[in-house]
């Protein structure tokens, strides 16, 4: 089981996650530096993300959009505000329009990771700070969408399998 | 939920003694001036505080004699839960993504 705890702050509108990888902090941290691994995992497969910018360094910007399946984009972008390689990153986190220029009445995300060594072993603690719950809301919706269709996608393979057997 | 009813839980939450009237009186009933004496404001301010509050669900008020009895709103409280639970599902997926692609190598 990867993931070890999750807190979330109502009062804060805070989450906090602890997940344990078996592999060293300098492979964990690529999934998070190189943007060819990151857009392996930030979307489901079903909305992958596509990062066109990726200025990995403090006060740096990265700008990617998620595909749905019947082709419609979500745009977003990060800004990179503190980079500790390979043990911490900060980044703020937000909607884009269809240009890529953000959408300031969305809200934005603060995002810490932290990578610690557990004998050879990662432990990554996600910390997401929301401005407010609007935010959070979009947030999920946007992200919920996809949850939604890949369970559909996942139920649709089990059925599959079913009428094999 | 409406724009508006994002709207208000927005502003609710937007303020650190909003926030600390709602963490203390999901575990207690206080009245409002109950409430009035932790903070350095005035009464009216507090009662402010608690007609925002009101209003985006997440207290209810009582009259209870010369009292107004302020509680946890659950049914608001648990919107926002909600919201959080489901962000927490988004990050468990890409937890599950990441290990997935580490044991691949």
């Amino acid at each position: 089981m990867s993931v070890i705890s999750s807190t979330k702050n109502l009062e804060a509108l805070s989450f906090t996650l602890v997940a344990e990888f078996d592999a060293g902090v300098e492979r964990v941290w690529q999934v998070w530096e190189d943007p060819r691994q990151l857009e392996r995992w930030w979307g489901p497969p079903t909305w992958p993300a596509t990062f066109e910018q990726f200025d990995f360094e403090p006060g740096g910007k990265a700008a990617y959009y998620m595909t749905g399946p019947e082709g419609e984009k979500a745009g977003g972008w990060w800004r990179f505000i503190a980079i500790q390689a390979p043990n911490s990153l900060e980044f703020n986190d937000g909607f884009a329009d269809d240009k890529g220029d953000p959408v300031e009445s969305l809200g934005i995300t603060h995002a810490t990771v932290t990578l610690e060594d557990t004998d050879g072993r990662t432990r990554m603690t996600i910390l997401s700070t929301f401005e407010s719950e609007e935010q959070m809301e979009q947030m999920v919706q946007m992200g919920m969408e996809e949850g939604m269709r890949e369970a559909a996608g996942q139920i649709d393979a089990v059925l599959a399998e079913h009428a094999r057997a | 939920m409406s724009d508006a009813d994002v709207d208000r839980l927005f502003q609710a939450f937007s303020d650190a003694t909003r926030r600390d009237i709602v963490r203390r009186v999901t575990v207690a009933d206080y009245s409002v001036s109950g409430l009035a004496a932790l903070y350095a404001m005035s009464f009216a301010a507090v009662q402010k505080h608690v007609a925002v509050l009101e209003r985006a669900s997440l207290v209810t008020k009582e009259r209870r004699g010369r009292e107004q009895i302020v509680r946890g709103n659950h049914e608001g409280l648990q919107k926002a839960r909600r919201l959080l639970d489901e962000y927490e599902a988004i990050w468990r997926q890409r937890v599950g993504r990441i290990a997935d692609m580490l044991a691949e190598g």
